[in-house]
């Protein structure tokens, strides 16, 4: 038996959130904790934080409504350095222990700091049924493609073949491709970002923590100790511009230094996408996809996270997916409600009287 | 509500009465035996209602199998209800039934050797076909190869009677069969002189959209009532007087329903919203169930991926202000255990509900057992401590569930309350508490910071300065300005709450963490001498959670038989009553049951040096009152004694 739920969406995710009065804005600084941050030199992890301090106070919430919870690894650290409540809980629970506090707490901005090992390994149950789910918060998912707190192993999204202190003779199994595997769990909103780019890192961030339902932003990370030069051929300016496909909602997909541009088309077998020259596919009349972020149908968004390949040949980054749906919390909150107002109850939950009912029940009996 | 209706009134006229002689009894054990899915539990549940209206006292027994329906007709498919009802106060659902009610070949064989000599079994014919005696290993049939001869026999072709009183409905035979547990119904609450408007009520809700149903089921249980009636094999009926009880309504209740119950009126009196986080799993889903329906008093319930998900949930809504709750048995403890670590780390509220099955692994789903305990007390990482509490009725699983709320919101702690299969699933009458009269505990959520900085002005919110009584950190909730903090599974600093790996903080902080647990406030143990004022009792029965109620008979049927026994139990096992170490030094024998190995034993031996003697058994059943006495008499006559000193040189 299932029953209509009539669920409102098309809010933004910070709509039940109390914002700064007027004229009151936070800077950097307001959301900088007093701890020392203990990450090692030339961590990306420095960057995000930076970029994470940088841009909360463009929300315009309340700092004490904005919670950070992490889960186990390097950038679990996260919620110590910044002036919010925070929990730096355990190995993978991270999306779990939000989804209490969701919803629960419909006046909050929850954030869950997590990375590759602890949000694909030992805490993908978790993750894909936040995201089956839709509950309301952002998920940043720091993949540096090794494990650096434990000093080196191999990752869920390490390449096939790395030679770890692990696997002196290479990995074997395939690594998941975190955007391919969020849009498969039905995330609302799915988006790619890098550690080196300062801008296009806000701006996603922006995005996603605006979004109603769960975002997940993967962002690439460099981990100078373990995983070194992981990233390097995007950082470098002339490879990047040849590599990075920067998706557009609304914008046909094209990418690459002006002379050699490419087009992401529909492959010729009618499934997917392929990548071919810009001028090559206009003679031909294959015009380049067109993205559309909002659509219901994740397809094309699936078929741009397959262009991923271990050369990084071409990367495609942005936002995948932004589709509203209703959220898991609101249900929740919605059912309660219903049931509150269908009790007659004045307030926010049932009084005494009720409960005397209840604890009664209909079969009760008195003795004089 | 309602009062006492007139037992005597019957739903139907019959044709026909014959005169019944009436036999006034004291007590009955009554066990409903069939097929998984012949309707055993409902029967007996609806049973227990007409006989708690009645105003006995009582006590029941489910016992099913694991398997939803397991082959007809075969003995592990065998599911049976067991309740006990008298006069006078009862403690345990019987150790020997007086009457069984045999659906099948299968229930005879497998519960005929528990019932009494003497006793009546109620047998249902239809099914004793040669290929159904077979199945079950009988070799001829027990109803005419004389091997019934101990008891009083009623063999009745009980399935044929209900397709005969339901021949005009127009059902298939098969539809119309499943009603013969109606039928049963109606024929022993007239034996019994049960009422039957409830049940008549119950069914015309359960079945409000299914008129054949409905029909079929009402028509087969009067006609069980009418077939008492008229026939002559039942010459006489039997009255089992009211049980005097205090002032008060009461309702009957099981021990789940009454778990649920406490949680959600602990949570109101406290104000706070309760958040349940849940996965599925036997015996303890119908925690989930109740509470999954009682969005009207802010309880939120949510069925999450598996049992770290659903502890996870609870943990986070309690870090936003909200009473945590998870429910699970002990397969689901064991993958809440890292969690709960965590929950110990953070200091925050959080209730954990394990309702105790069978063990190892899998174990046995669906029966009850006490060894949880050392897993509940020690089963985490570091040293982690955690108060129990452990409910020792169906009904005290309100109570148990009250006082857990208290502990867990006054000390900021994670609290394992310690159910189990026979109390979740069992059922017995409950004066019904005003919920002016159930505590309420005070969560004093900080709206303000409690320390100014080191320059003695600017306010500071320091998360682990603790309350000098209770060893309680503050609690402060995401939305209160001012009081942004960290929290996490890294140690902390005494006091400030930043990371630290200062040796001689996290000595002070795991002393700390110990001293508050240990320093929870819990009643005294009180002993039963038996009326005696004087502690000159040659034995203490000391016992925990479900084993109160055949510790109960055990004592009384010792003490009868004119044995100096005194009886004592503990509802927390953590921290342990203050006077504990006292009481068991007060008794020259102590015995321990324990439906475990010896756990409760093991902690008693190593906190207070008392060699207690330790009952143990593991069959997925409670204790029987007699195998109990049987251990008093075996202490007290010298059979049994503690392990002998090596240290007499």
């Amino acid at each position: 038996m299932s029953t209509p739920l009539g669920l409102p969406t098309l809010r933004s995710g910070t709509a039940d959130v109390p914002s700064l009065p007027d004229g009151v804005r936070l800077g950097k600084k307001d959301f900088t904790s007093g701890s020392e941050v203990r990450w090692c030199p030339g961590c990306g992890d420095y960057a995000v934080l930076a970029a994470v301090q940088g841009f909360l106070p463009e929300l315009g919430l309340r700092k004490e409504n904005v919670v950070f919870i992490s889960g186990i690894g390097c950038s679990s650290r996260f919620p110590y350095y910044l002036d919010t409540y925070g929990m730096h809980s355990i190995h993978g629970r991270a999306p779990a222990i939000a989804t209490g506090l969701v919803a629960s707490r419909p006046d909050l901005s929850v954030f869950v700091v997590t990375g590759d090992g602890d949000a694909l390994s030992i805490g993908g149950n978790h993750l894909i049924h936040a995201m089956r789910r839709n509950v309301n918060m952002t998920v940043l998912l720091f993949n540096n493609r090794i494990y650096g707190l434990t000093k080196g192993q191999y990752s869920p999204t390490s390449e096939v073949g790395k030679v770890t202190k692990s696997t002196p003779s290479g990995s074997l199994d395939a690594p998941f491709n975190p955007v391919s595997l969020a849009l498969g769990a039905e995330a609302s909103f799915v988006a790619r970002t890098l550690d080196t780019d300062r801008k296009h890192l806000t701006q996603v961030l922006k995005a996603a923590a605006e979004h109603r339902g769960t975002s997940l932003v993967e962002i690439y990370q460099g981990c100078p100790i373990f995983n070194d030069g992981a990233f390097d051929v995007l950082k470098d300016r002339e490879e990047s511009v040849a590599r990075l496909v920067r998706l557009e909602h609304g914008q046909e997909v094209v990418f690459g230094a002006e002379g050699s541009q490419k087009a992401v088309v529909r492959s010729a077998s009618g499934f997917g996408v392929e990548v071919v020259g810009l001028e090559e596919a206009r003679a031909a009349g294959r015009e380049p996809v067109v993205h559309d972020t909002r659509t219901a149908d994740p397809s094309l968004a699936f078929a741009l996270s397959r262009l991923d390949e271990p050369t990084m040949a071409h990367v495609p980054v942005g936002v995948f997916r932004a589709h509203s749906r209703p959220t898991y919390d609101d249900g929740v909150r919605s059912q309660l409600d219903a049931a509150r107002e269908a009790s007659g109850g004045t307030g926010w939950r049932a009084g005494d009287d009720d409960l005397e009912a209840l604890l009664r029940g209909g079969d009760s009996w008195t003795v004089e | 509500m309602s009062t006492v209706p007139d037992p005597q009134r019957s739903p139907e006229q019959p044709a026909h009465r014959v005169d019944k002689q009436v036999e006034v009894l004291e007590r009955v054990v009554i066990r409903f035996a069939g097929d998984s899915g012949d309707g055993m539990q409902l029967t007996g549940d609806r049973f227990t209602a007409e006989t708690a209206s009645l105003g006995n006292d009582l006590a029941t027994l489910p016992n099913f199998p694991a398997e939803i329906r397991a082959p007809a007709g075969t003995l592990p498919g065998v599911s049976s209800f067991q309740l006990h009802f008298a006069d006078h106060d009862v403690t345990t659902p019987g150790d020997a039934p007086d009457v069984l009610v045999a659906m099948n070949p299968a229930a005879l064989r497998a519960n005929v050797h528990d019932v009494r000599p003497g006793g009546t079994l109620i047998i249902d014919t239809d099914d004793f076909t040669p290929r159904n005696l077979a199945k079950v290993g009988y070799a001829t049939s027990p109803l005419d190869d004389g091997s019934l001869e101990g008891y009083r026999v009623h063999a009745l072709p009980m399935q044929s009677m209900t397709v005969e009183a339901l021949k005009d409905l127009g059902l298939s035979r098969k539809d119309a069969e499943r009603s013969k547990n109606m039928f049963a119904l109606g024929l022993l609450s007239w034996l019994y002189e049960r009422p039957t408007a409830q049940t008549e009520r119950f069914l015309t809700a359960k079945f409000a959209k299914r008129a054949a149903v409905l029909e079929a089921n009402l028509r087969s249980f009067r006609a069980g009532w009418a077939f008492g009636e008229t026939t002559e094999a039942f010459p006489v009926r039997f009255h089992v007087p009211p049980a005097p009880a205090e002032r008060g309504t009461y309702r009957n209740i099981t021990g789940n329903a009454a778990l649920a119950y406490g949680l959600v009126a602990a949570a109101h009196r406290a104000g706070l919203p309760l958040v349940l986080g849940s996965y599925p799993i036997t015996p303890a889903s119908d925690i989930l169930h109740t509470l999954s329906g009682l969005k009207r008093f802010d309880v939120t319930s949510l069925q999450v991926e598996d049992e770290i998900a659903a502890v996870g949930a609870a943990l986070g809504a309690s870090f936003g202000g909200a009473l945590g709750v998870t429910t699970t048995s002990g397969p689901g403890l064991a993958l809440k255990s890292e969690t709960i670590g965590l929950a110990v780390a953070l200091e925050l509220p959080l209730v954990v509900v394990d309702v105790q099955r069978g063990g190892p692994s899998t174990g046995l789903p669906t029966k009850t057992e006490q060894s949880d305990l050392l897993q509940a007390m020690y089963g985490r990482n570091g040293e982690s401590p955690v108060p129990v509490v452990a409910p020792s009725t169906p009904a005290d699983c309100f109570d148990a569930a009250v006082d857990a709320v208290r502990i867990a919101v006054k000390y900021r702690t994670p609290v394992l309350l310690l159910s189990d299969g026979y109390l979740g699933n069992g059922a017995e009458p409950w004066r019904v508490p005003a919920v002016h009269d159930v505590h309420a505990v005070d969560p004093d959520i900080s709206t303000d910071p409690n320390s100014t900085a080191d320059d003695g002005m600017t306010p500071q919110f320091r998360p682990f300065l603790r309350d000098p009584d209770t060893l309680a950190r503050p609690w402060a909730v995401p939305g209160t300005a001012g009081l942004e903090h960290r929290v996490g599974g890294l140690e902390k600093a005494d006091v400030t709450g930043e990371i630290s790996y200062d040796p001689a903080n996290h000595d002070r902080m795991v002393r700390l963490r110990r001293a508050k647990v240990k320093g929870i406030e819990v009643p005294d143990v009180t002993v039963d001498h038996g009326g005696q004022e004087h502690a000159d009792s040659d034995l203490l029965v000391l016992g925990w959670g479900s084993t109160r109620g055949p510790i109960t008979a055990a004592v009384r049927e010792a003490r009868r038989r004119g044995v100096r026994v005194a009886q004592a139990h503990l509802r927390h096992l953590n921290p342990l009553p203050a006077n504990l170490g006292e009481v068991l030094l007060a008794h020259e024998r102590v015995l321990v049951p324990e439906m475990n190995l010896g756990q409760l034993a093991l902690l008693l031996r190593g906190r207070y040096l008392v060699d207690v003697i330790s009952c143990n058994q593991v069959r997925g059943l409670p204790f029987t009152s007699t195998e109990i006495v049987e251990a008093i008499e075996d202490v007290v006559a010298g059979r049994v004694r503690p392990t002998p000193r090596r240290d007499a040189r």
